[in-house]
């Protein structure tokens, strides 16, 4: 008797729960407008609208490498499946020509289509529902004066039940907090460091930076209470930009800076995988705004604690010869400062105290590494004095594998570092011991787990049209 | 001391372990063509083949190449009887200074090793860790299409 | 002073007024000869100038030596620098001779054994050199016909040479070997040479294959650095962080006792070591270059201020040309200022050089371009006589004008002699060439033009230029960097502008076009703040860039399509057809120019040094709108050098100059940091990578048998810069007018 009240009452919720989603997944659709002539948008608006379209990266998801501009095409690799990026060109049949402003506002604010279906949250409506109004305006005017390229992305590879966008519609109730309309516009002051406020703004609407740095639940959303707390993205670690950093020095609001701007800081290492597109993206930003998201993300790093800064010396204490406190004070300041021409100078040891060393790891790093990372040019031409790289003291070996394996390619003409790859003239094993030697004798923190897996996974990564792919960098 | 094996010969080689492999190929079994360019892996003509991969001997200390086997240019063939690829350089004369030019070979010839039908687009790609200053890349690259036909008639006995 | 005396400058060279004496020490038959100069008091009156290096050195067998055996040398003053020439000027002997062209044996600059044509530079090697032999060889072969007449009792008219040997009518032969005799040859030219008609060319104007490829794509030794002597050893320099700098001191004790070192040298600012081993001689290297100190005082320009300084400089100025023009009439006038900031030579191989100093004399085995300077400064450096210092020139990488040989050489005699007996092999760092070597200079230029009052042709043009001196050769030892830091340093020599019609800073300023009224004016500015000297194309390249980007603003603003409105201001008939030749076979009829999206095309011409050879090219770029990555897709050149010995050579040079070119167009400029230079390898100086690469480069020659050879070296730099730059103005509507065009300039032009 109880068992089929029971089972009643539990197909009714199911019902219930079955409308609600079926309710909440409806949308109506938008219909569709003529194509807006190009020269009908404000030039400054246009402007305006190419900045925040860097700031968020638009292309760098929706231009396959080698494709044609905001053409879509570009499979984000989801545990849930492949999703591939839309064609945002103002094409009227293929891309959003068709979609007036208010359909793409909906879309930025609600994850919804023009024709009311759901959008996969691979597109982090999640952070864009922070765009203010009149940045979603500038947006539209900028990606409707593109030009309008014919191209269908291929279709999404989903398993089911994930391949039916009402579940999505699950996902919104659980993890949208869409921004109300009366909300005023974020980056307007409220308390405290103007630039910090903008910088949230930026950082948590268009910049979505969370949306690689933070650990992602069952379901595909960012953990709550993780914020900012690292990921692995493409094969390659986000590090946390929280109090749970790993940087050796503390990141400050200027080192960051330095870092968003130039794409590499001396004392924390180079931007490389993922990280190279919003680099180059954000070459379009001006200052303030890239020192707004510094301040911010600084912010959320925090000020280093007496005890985190204690554990962080004391975890240098045993490394090999050549770095001091001291040492990273003077490094500090101008780039090229210690740029000399006469770059064969060293100010450590040659490594000549390894040799014989019976740590193979030990002896690959005396011979093949210590020249260039002992030397004496300064970053981004010199090597990182590894006791600082952010790689060796990250939370997975992953970017340290890749920069061994691969190096730091040559980017065409462009002024930049270039370091050899490894990968082949040292094998699996080979590269395994150096890795182990790097993490404990500049560290001196626990080995990594799965460094082999590491190592078979970036060998074996396939030439895709993937985010952040050497091969993409090498493209462009 | 290490045994070095450099184009299928062993060598014994007296020579710190931390040396590049430039210099001892160069200084100690006296091979020519991989050169001193940078020092830094910059610009490739210093390189040569381990394992069939393409390396910059520049940065490569013989400590890393234990039971390796080394390729260089010398090892593909002679001015008498040239290899394919060098056959082709030839054809095409595909120098100005050629200083670059062995460097470019070995990358290339690990190239159609791997992948016989590469398109231009591969190896063009293939070739941007080199440079050339005397700006010769479009002979370079004919002679690397040359080598393909070469190469494809040296394995199949097609006169094509 | 020894007995020989030199007198020749390139100035005196270039001016044809120079005279020459040399020492052939170890050949027997040659003296060393006094030649006056002509003009100077007392001298005799001159006789018709012998044509190409004849004039300095007129005595036929410093040319063409034959051997009792047959064996057949030909020797020029004139080095390969992969430009081709050795077998260019060996396809020149053996049609003049008729003798085999693999039968010959050619010598190049050797200070005890070549004649001295001064530098391989300037794009004369043809003209001088290739003039000189193809007279000589002609002039030896009517010698040798005239022995075997006298031998064989034949008249001279009866009798052909083929394969080195003489044929009678009745079959009688004789090798030139047998008809030779200690004096023989032992003439000076004449003014006049029975040459072959060129319709008999059989070598000449082939495509003769390199003799220097094969050995280079086989691991044959082919450079300086391949030249292995017994108990060679190995050098490294240390140098200061920046110009100028003292070394107050250096703690070189535990250096001498690492592995392998054998010494340290040291003398004021110059330091060195030498080692058994290379890599020890670069650990020491490294250790030594720690264990320095410096006291630095130099003081670098601002890139972004460069243009501002350079008008500020102190500036000699030089009137290039004044013609007067028709009254000013009423037509538009367009003016515009250019820049160009320091461009790199980037040898891929940094300088090296081969010194043994033994029984007080000193051989060095160098890839500098003029083995005579170079000898007269090392000795004067060494205080030793000039014929106890031998220069022999061995290939370096691609050098494009005065890189770091000369210095190289000037580092290994010092090391040398320090070590005597032990041939000592320096080799410098990929960061010591780039910041020691001499760059080309920044220049600015200012142009402007008025047009008709039709608005159709241009009736007036005013240049005004200011650059540093484009050549610190020859300049003694004071122009070595070893000298100006020894204990007794040499003074750099004050620098000098080269004269027109070759120019400086100044080459190709004179346009080639007709313009009624037409001034050109020349600060050159002696105070370098950066170590600058010459550049492959020196001023040719920018006043070239400038003179036909200026061009096109003018056909823009005349309406006119801009090949047609340079034919229309053109008389010379050869430059007229490269110009519709390269347009003809680009097509440039039919593009479209300034309608499709991203692409954009481009046309320019020149004459380089208004005397050598006509280039014209046009080209195709496409461009990038999101990123303003912009690469050449397609060009096309016409190239007329006149009497063409080897077409394939030809092609080879100016397809390079175009991605040279293309090159430090687009990319490179020189950096620092206010103290030293910053710009030190391929990272912080990047250049052309195969991304950037066209997808077809033509070139077409017009030959033109029998005229003389024109220099084609060169020519090509110039008009590459101004296609490209032409078509990125036709792609993007906007006119860049500071090199480099980078990326991120035409990004912020173009705008979103």
């Amino acid at each position: 008797m109880w068992a089929k009240i029971v089972a009643v009452v539990a197909c009714l919720l199911l019902a219930l729960c079955a409308g609600l989603f079926v309710f909440a997944a409806r949308h109506p659709a938008i219909a569709p407008i003529a194509r807006p002539a190009a020269g009908s948008f404000d030039t400054a608006l246009v402007k305006r609208g190419a900045v925040l379209a860097a700031i968020g990266d638009c292309a760098t998801c929706h231009t396959a490498p080698g494709g044609a501009a905001f053409a879509g095409g570009v499979g984000v690799v989801t545990p849930f499946g492949t999703i591939f990026s839309t064609n945002i060109s103002p094409d009227a049949e293929t891309g959003i020509g068709g979609w007036s402003e208010a359909a793409f506002e909906r879309a930025m604010r609600q994850g919804v289509r023009r024709d009311g279906a759901l959008l996969y949250p691979a597109f982090p409506y999640d952070h864009f529902t922070l765009v203010s109004d009149d940045d979603n305006r500038a947006l539209y005017a900028f990606l409707m004066t593109r030009p309008a390229v014919r191209n269908v992305a291929p279709a999404n590879d989903l398993r089911f039940p994930f391949n039916h966008r009402a579940v999505v519609a699950g996902w919104n109730l659980l993890f949208l907090r869409t921004r109300p309309r009366s909300e005023p516009r974020s980056d307007t002051a409220t308390s405290g460091d103007p630039s910090v406020a903008r910088g949230r703004y930026l950082v948590e609407g268009l910049g979505h930076c969370a949306a690689c740095h933070t650990p992602r639940n069952v379901l595909g959303a960012e953990k709550s209470g993780a914020g900012f707390g690292g990921a692995t993205i493409d094969g390659w670690t986000a590090y946390a930009l929280n109090t749970r950093s790993t940087a050796v020095v503390p990141w400050t609001a200027d080192a960051l800076y330095q870092y968003l701007r130039n794409g590499f800081e001396a004392q924390h290492g180079t931007a490389r995988g993922p990280m190279l597109d919003v680099i180059a993206n954000l070459r379009a930003a001006p200052d303030d705004d890239v020192r707004a998201i510094a301040d911010y993300v600084a912010a959320q790093i925090g000020k280093p604690t007496r005890r985190s800064e204690q554990i962080q010396l004391t975890e240098r204490a045993g490394q090999p010869p050549a770095r001091q406190e001291a040492d990273l004070q003077a490094q500090r300041g101008s780039l090229i400062a210690a740029t000399s021409a006469d770059s064969q100078a060293y100010r450590g040891a040659p490594g000549a105290a390894l040799d014989g060393a019976a740590d193979e790891g030990a002896a690959i790093y005396a011979a093949a590494c210590a020249d260039c990372h002992q030397g004496p040019r300064a970053m981004p031409y010199g090597g990182i004095d590894l006791g600082l790289s952010s790689a060796i003291t990250g939370p997975t070996a992953d970017n340290l594998v890749h920069i061994v394996l691969h190096g730091i390619p040559a980017d065409g003409a462009t002024r930049g570092p270039i370091m050899p790859g490894f990968g082949d003239v040292l094998d699996d094993n080979q590269v395994g011991a150096l890795v182990r030697y790097l993490r404990a004798a500049f560290t001196g923190k626990q080995t990594w787990t799965g460094i082999d897996n590491a190592i078979h996974a970036v060998r074996s990564a396939q030439h895709t049209a993937a985010v952040g792919s050497p091969e993409r960098q090498a493209g462009q | 001391m290490m045994i070095l094996n450099v184009n299928d010969q062993p060598h014994n080689v007296e020579a710190d372990s931390r040396t590049p492999l430039l210099y001892v190929l160069r200084d100690d079994l006296k091979l020519n063509a991989a050169k001193f360019g940078c020092g830094l892996g910059q610009c490739g003509a210093c390189t040569v083949l381990v394992d069939g991969k393409p390396v910059f001997s520049c940065v490569t200390p013989i400590a890393l190449l234990a039971g390796k086997k080394v390729t260089t240019l010398e090892g593909l063939g002679t001015a008498q009887e040239p290899a394919p690829i060098q056959r082709a350089f030839m054809e095409e004369q595909a120098a100005q200074c050629g200083y670059c030019i062995p460097g470019m070979m070995m990358r290339a010839q690990a190239l159609l090793q791997a992948n016989p039908q590469a398109n231009d687009t591969e190896i063009r790609k293939t070739l941007e860790p080199h440079l050339c200053r005397c700006g010769t890349h479009m002979r370079i690259l004919r002679a690397i299409h040359r080598a393909q036909v070469l190469m494809k008639t040296a394995r199949t006995g097609d006169a094509r | 002073m020894s007995g020989n005396i030199r007198i020749v400058s390139r100035r005196a060279v270039l001016a044809g007024s120079g005279a020459l004496v040399f020492s052939f020490g170890a050949a027997p038959r040659v003296l060393a000869q006094d030649a006056a100069v002509p003009g100077a008091p007392g001298a005799p009156a001159p006789s018709p100038p012998l044509p190409g290096s004849l004039k300095q050195t007129p005595m036929l067998d410093s040319w063409i030596r034959i051997d009792a055996d047959g064996t057949i040398t030909v020797c020029t003053g004139k080095a390969e620098l992969g430009q081709g020439i050795k077998t260019a000027l060996t396809q020149i002997a053996a049609e003049q001779l008729d003798a085999d062209f693999g039968a010959l044996k050619l010598v190049t600059a050797d200070t005890t054994v070549t004649p001295d044509e001064g530098y391989t530079a300037g794009s004369q090697s043809m003209q001088e050199s290739g003039t000189a032999i193809l007279n000589a060889a002609a002039q030896v072969r009517q010698i040798l016909i005239g022995e075997a007449a006298r031998r064989f009792g034949v008249p001279a008219e009866q009798l052909k040479t083929q394969s080195a040997a003489v044929i009678a009518p009745d079959g009688r032969r004789t090798g030139y070997g047998a008809l030779v005799s200690a004096e023989l040859v032992h003439v000076q030219a004449a003014p006049k040479s029975p040459l072959k008609a060129p319709a008999d060319y059989k070598i000449m104007g082939q495509p003769v294959p390199r003799v220097d490829i094969p050995a280079k794509v086989t691991g044959g030794a082919a450079y300086v650095q391949d030249l292995r002597p017994d108990g060679l050893v190995h050098a490294r320099m240390v140098r200061s962080p920046s110009y100028g700098a003292a070394l107050t001191y250096v703690e070189a004790k535990t250096i001498e006792k690492m592995p392998g070192v054998l010494k340290v040298v040291r003398d004021g600012s110059f330091l060195g070591v030498i080692a058994e081993r290379e890599f020890q001689a670069i650990e020491a290297m490294r250790a030594l270059s720690a264990a320095a100190r410096w006291q630095e005082s130099a003081k670098l320009p601002d890139a972004d201020k460069l243009p501002v300084l350079l008008q500020g400089l102190a500036a000699e100025d030089i009137k290039v040309l004044d013609r007067a023009g028709p009254s000013a009439g009423n037509g538009k006038t367009l003016s515009a200022t250019y820049t160009r900031p320091y461009v790199a030579h980037g040898s891929i191989g940094p300088s090296c050089a081969l010194a043994l100093y033994q029984d007080n004399a000193l051989t060095i085995w160098t890839h500098t371009q003029g083995v005579y300077p170079d000898r007269d400064a090392i000795a004067e450096m060494l205080h030793m006589p000039k014929d106890k210092v031998r220069l022999i020139h061995a290939e370096g990488s691609g050098c494009y004008g005065h890189n770091g040989a000369d210095d190289a050489a000037a580092d290994a005699a010092l090391l040398a002699r320090a070590l005597p007996g032990r041939p000592v092999r320096l080799q410098w760092t990929r960061e010591q060439e780039h910041a020691w070597e001499p760059y080309g200079p920044a220049m600015i230029v200012k142009v402007s033009a008025a047009m008709d009052q039709a608005g159709e042709k241009i009736v007036d043009w005013d240049y005004v230029l200011w650059s540093n001196t484009h050549s610190m050769r020859p300049g003694g030892a004071g122009s070595l960097i070893a000298a100006q830091s020894l204990a007794q340093p040499f003074a750099p020599p004050p620098p000098r502008p080269i004269p027109m019609p070759a120019g400086g800073g100044d080459r190709n300023s004179i346009p080639l076009y007709k313009f009624p009224g037409a001034r050109v004016l020349h600060h050159f500015l002696p105070e370098m703040p950066v170590r600058v000297s010459a550049l492959r194309a020196l001023g040719g390249y920018m006043n070239v860039f400038v003179i036909e980007s200026f061009m096109d603003e003018l056909a823009l603003e005349a309406q006119a399509d801009p090949v047609e409105f340079r034919l229309n201001h053109l008389d010379d008939p050869r430059a007229k057809e490269v110009i519709t030749t390269a347009a003809q076979r680009f097509g440039w009829a039919e593009k479209k120019r300034g309608t499709a999206p991203g692409r954009g095309y481009g046309f320019a011409f020149a004459r380089y040094k208004n005397l050598a050879a006509y280039c014209a090219i046009a080209c195709e770029v496409e461009l990038d709108h999101g990123s303003g990555r912009t690469r050449m897709v397609r060009a096309v050149a016409a190239v007329d050098s006149g009497q063409v010995v080897n077409p394939d050579g030809l092609k080879n040079q100016i397809e390079g100059a175009i991605m040279q070119s293309m090159s430090w167009t687009l990319f490179e400029s020189v950096t620092n940091d206010g103290k030293r230079i910053t710009s030190l390898d391929w990272a912080s100086y990047p250049i052309l990578r195969f991304s950037g690469v066209p997808d077809a480069v033509e070139v077409h020659i017009i030959n033109r048998p029998g005229q003389p050879f024109l220099g084609s070296g060169e020519a090509g730099q110039g008009p590459a810069a101004a296609a490209v730059a032409n078509a990125i103005a036709d792609a993007t509507g906007k006119r860049f007018r500071d090199l480099p065009i980078t990326r991120e300039r035409i990004k912020a032009a173009i705008g979103v």
